[in-house]
């Protein structure tokens, strides 16, 4: 099969590959840049564990190819923690106990970023909807929303910290 | 207590840690240790692993439920670019064995068909090639030429089969894979002296666990050495290479089983026997490394873990007063297509199929049915959710028969706790309980006053509002009698009785306290517990303890978390370790000290003498000079060098069953006890469930970590709700699985659960573990769909309807409320 080059920025990083036009974005991602983080639940666009944010937005990395992502910036798992530090959502669902297997959690993390980024202070309801196309089997997802509850504010405490610093 | 039980003695407590009010780490919710890794996409599932070389296969499924193969072409596959191997159910047969059954007699299974297919997804061929795309590329060029056979979709039609329909013509003449009966107690005195005989046919429909990871395999074979190297997502990976050697061909000391963390099991990764088998013989016939990963579709239709499917005809005795006299039942359950696991979820049922309630005797008639369904495996509950839900349907049909109210009727005939131990006609024992405060709780935290009278204004203005009491048991670690009892005594098979888990445990000379486990992180918390048990009892600090796995052949005992066995087990194994340690930090240490043994304690992270301040070493020091300065001791063996323990923990009370089955033993002892309230509010034009509001109180003896176990509990609560309310796996005349794939088998999401839920805890702890800990991973599946059940069908009292199947979809109570109707009107 003929390759295609692809290019893409992932977690702030160029990267770029031959690969097959038909390879999923999911596959591109765990395999061709030995990024496990992102995990393959249902490959029928489902259960939203492979969750990717590509320039701004969770998606289905199971429903994209990985040649629809050419130029886009792409943050996965392991792109949230820096230096060692996790990022406030990670500690956040570390804190309310949001994972048990984990298995889910990359994909939750993504769904969650998302309506943080666009919504710093969401209702239960609002959370409840963003996490509705994430499935988790083990939880039963109260935690899961305490967490993003809880990121939520330390992100607003941190934000309003910053405004308040003398320039 | 029934004479038939007098064999049954209850060994003594070999418990050695009593519960104790002011512990430091036993009780406190810590963060998990687990977390850091898995949170930043580091935990290493089976599909992250890649090793050397590595090969990966695709399968050649059945789109038939019951058919002769008659011939595979595999020649167009073998010839696409990339293509390593194409292989069938023969060629396998070259290198691998049937798969192990627990069943007696065994319905044989090969992990690849031979002649005949037996079930939708059941594989045929597989492809092994450079990469998945590939694979599957080829797997779709395997021609395959079928003689379609009759299909047995209905369990009782299945019974009737002859002829072309038998599944397993040469090993069994119908689809009868066993039938045996059991009477525990006087059930005909019991049944003849009744007033009352409440029946109902009660029917428990399949879904299963469908963890968010599939299952998965890495099989290398060295042909140099003979044996295998496999990394696998089995719950039970140092018990497995006994069970599957044989089929693999190979010595179980040549089958290493490297664990991964794995993403979710509820039972559904046991064994997972069968996948190995399949990969490992896959990986010796291409002679390469092979990746074995099921997708969704093969996870649904030929993962070998669907739930029970039962139907009851089940009968209670009740005297006038109400008062529970005895219950039977003759139970049908559709295993599907094999019974790999024979019909062990029955034996499970039988720790507790009694409930809380005083019920003197037992009988029961179980009937295993082969149909052309994927088999069954263990689903969060292994039969006891089944039997909880039977056991509270029946409490709820006395009631309305006799004209009683529900929860009177349960406090009227519940154990009470000065009766514990309480042994159930069966024979296993309840080790202790305060159903009647569990129930207070749960009373006080719902509002269950206040909901009563508000649901019953809401039904004054036409609402279909209803609020359902479910009283269950939540029994915990297992012995593994469970398994066999209930085959036929003339064949019972491989009548294990040993489920020990192991720690092994180790101060490095840096002072880091060192843990081997034996057993798999699967979403459970086994990392937090052993920290938090080792760090009370060493006074080590957490972060000081590291954990780590062992492999089949480096490891020691271990079972593994199923059963809601895992944490009391593992905290036994923890004690026995610690014991031996403190012993000998106490040796060095108080050698270095210049005193004796007995003078001195551990007191944060130090050996120190007693009621002496500043007279201390460190852990730290004390590693370090015992592994390398050995010459600061004395000679003789108790000094030999380092401070190094393996511990192993068996049950810690069980005893066989009686030889004549008159009664099963004690097996599954440790009971917990669960007590679910929910009030809610069903759309009669629709069939939509709402629940309102939801509490929840579990006692699980001494608690390790409160949130872990809160988590264990809302997930579980979590399955049940979905249990009961949407999912069902459905077949089609022709034995089509309809609905195998995550759109259209509905598991809740976060916007079908309820809103208000609240959950309480007692602790009742346990006299036979230590710190009295019991288990709790089951519990919310053994109480919710009891209690929602009951509240739907309160809340469709008006118009009359009746509960005797799950799940109640919409569709499926719209047509209940329809039925319902028409009886009413006609
Ligand atoms: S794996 Fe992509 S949605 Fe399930
Ligand atoms: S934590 Fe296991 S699926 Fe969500």
């Amino acid at each position: 099969m003929k390759k295609i080059a692809v290019s893409v920025t992932v977690n702030g990083r160029q990267r770029e590959a031959l690969i097959a036009p038909r390879m999923l974005l999911s596959d591109f991602v765990r395999q061709e840049l030995e990024l496990p983080g992102t995990h393959v639940g249902c490959e029928h666009g489902v259960c939203g564990s492979c969750n990717v944010i590509v320039d701004g937005k969770a998606v289905r990395s199971c429903l994209m190819f990985a040649v629809q992502a050419e130029g886009s910036q792409i943050t996965t798992v392991e792109g949230f923690s820096a230096d060692g530090e996790l990022h406030p959502i990670q500690t956040a669902f570390w804190e309310e106990h949001g994972l048990q297997c984990g298995f889910c959690t990359p994909g939750m993390l993504a769904s969650a970023k998302e309506l943080l980024d666009a919504n710093p202070d969401p209702t239960d309801d609002e959370i409840r909807e963003a996490i509705s196309g994430n499935l988790c089997r083990c939880t039963g997802y109260e935690f899961i929303i305490n967490a993003i509850r809880s990121a939520a504010k330390t992100l607003r405490d941190t934000e309003n910290k910053k405004t308040l610093q003398p320039a | 207590m029934a004479s038939h039980l007098d064999t049954n003695v209850i060994p003594p407590s070999r418990q050695r840690e009593a519960p104790r009010a002011g512990m430091t780490w036993i009780g406190q919710s810590i963060k998990r240790v687990e977390d850091p890794r898995i949170l930043s996409g580091k935990g290493g599932y089976i599909d992250d692993v890649t090793v050397p070389g590595m090969a990966h296969a695709a399968m050649v499924t059945s789109p038939h439920a019951h058919a002769r193969i008659v011939s595979i072409d595999t020649s167009k596959a073998k010839a696409l670019a990339g293509v390593i191997g194409v292989y069938t159910g023969a060629d396998l047969a070259t290198v691998v064995d049937p798969c192990p059954s627990f069943a007696s007699p065994p319905v044989p299974q090969h992990a690849m068909a031979i002649d005949k297919v037996r079930h939708v997804g059941e594989v045929v061929a597989a492809v092994v090639a450079e990469d998945r795309y590939i694979a599957e590329d080829a797997a779709g060029l395997v021609e395959v030429e079928w003689e379609i056979l009759p299909a047995n979709v209905d369990i009782e039609a299945a019974l009737e089969a002859t002829g072309d329909a038998v599944l397993h013509p040469d090993d069994r003449e119908s689809n009868k894979a066993l039938d045996e009966s059991f009477s525990f107690g006087p059930v005909e005195e019991d049944f003849a002296a009744a007033d009352h005989i409440i029946k109902r046919r009660l029917r428990w429909n399949r879904s299963s666990a469908q963890a968010i990871e599939t299952c998965g395999v890495i099989a290398q074979f060295d042909p140099f050495k003979g044996g295998y190297t496999i990394h696998a997502n089995s719950n039970f990976y140092n018990f497995i290479p006994f069970v599957i050697g044989g089929s693999l061909r190979v010595s179980p000391g040549e089958l290493r089983i490297v664990p991964v963390l794995t993403g979710g099991s509820f039972g559904s990764k046991v064994f997972t026997h069968k996948i190995i088998i399949l990969t490992g013989g896959l990986a010796r016939l291409a002679g390469v490394p092979v990746k074995y990963i099921e997708d969704r579709l093969e996870h649904f239709t030929n993962s070998d873990s669907h739930g029970s499917d039962r139907l009851y005809d089940a009968e209670l005795a009740v005297s006038k007063d109400g008062t529970f006299k005895s219950l039977r039942f003759t139970v049908l359950d559709d295993y599907g297509a094999y019974l790999q696991f024979g019909v062990g979820t029955h034996g499970n049922a039988m720790a507790q199929v009694t409930g809380p309630y005083q019920i003197g005797s037992f009988a029961m008639r179980v009937i295993a049915v082969l149909t052309n369904k994927t088999q069954q495996g263990p689903y969060r509950g292994f039969g006891s959710e089944v039997t909880n839900w039977v056991m509270e349907r029946m409490v709820d049909a006395t009631a309305a028969e006799l004209g009683r109210d529900a929860l009177e009727l349960r406090e009227q005939n519940m154990i009470q706790p000065d009766q514990f131990p309480y042994m159930i006609p069966t024979g296993n024992i309840y080790d202790s309980g305060n159903f009647q405060e569990v129930l207070g709780q749960a009373k006080e935290m719902f509002g269950l006053d206040a909901w009563r009278e508000k649901a019953a204004k809401l039904r004054a203005e036409g609402r279909c509002v209803g609020i359902g009491v479910a009283t269950c048991m939540e029994r915990s670690v297992y012995g593994p009698t469970e398994w066999w009892s209930l085959n036929n005594r003339e064949t019972p098979g491989f009548t294990l009785t040993s489920t020990p888990e192991g720690i092994t445990a180790r101060f490095d000379p840096s002072g880091k306290l060192f843990i081997t486990l034996n057993s798999p992180m699967v979403g459970n918390s086994p990392e937090t517990v052993v920290t938090q048990i080792l760090a009370e009892r060493l006074t080590v600090a957490p972060e000081d303890i590291v954990i780590n796995y062992s492999d089949s052949q480096s490891g020691f005992n271990g079972v593994g978390p199923q059963g809601s066995r895992f944490t009391a087990m593992i905290a036994g194994a923890c004690v026995s370790a610690s014991i031996k340690l403190e012993e000998r930090l106490k040796r060095f240490g108080a050698h270095m000290l210049q005193r004796r043994p007995e003078d001195v304690e551990l007191r944060g992270g130090m050996v120190a003498v007693k009621g002496l301040k500043d007279q201390e070493k460190s852990f730290a020091e004390i590693a370090l000079t015992s592994s390398f300065f050995r010459l600061s001791f004395p000679d003789g063996e108790e000094f030999d060098s380092g401070i190094e323990t393996t511990a192993v923990y068996d049950h810690p009370i069980s005893t066989d069953p009686a030889e004549d089955r008159s009664h099963l033993g004690i097996f599954y002892p440790i009971v917990g006890h669960i007590c679910h309230i929910v009030a809610v509010e069903v759309d009669p034009g629709t069939g939509k469930v709402e629940m309102l509001d939801y509490s929840a109180v579990h006692d699980n003896g001494t608690i390790v970590n409160p949130r872990t176990l809160a988590g264990q509990v809302w997930g579980g609560t979590a399955n049940g709700i979905g249990t009961t309310l949407s999912e069902q796996f459905c077949y089609d005349s022709e034995g089509q699985f309809t609905n195998p794939n995550f759109a259209e088998f509905a598991m809740p999401t976060a916007n079908e659960m309820p809103r208000n839920f609240k959950l309480g805890h007692v602790e009742t702890p346990s006299p036979y573990t230590e710190y009295g800990i019991k288990g709790g991973g089951e519990g919310g599946r053994l109480g919710a769909p009891s209690a929602l059940t009951s509240a739907i069908e309160d809340a469709l009292s008006n118009y009359g309807v009746r509960i005797s199947a799950l799940p109640v979809t919409p569709p499926i109570l719209r047509g209940l409320i329809r039925e319902a109707g028409q009886s009413a009107a006609g």
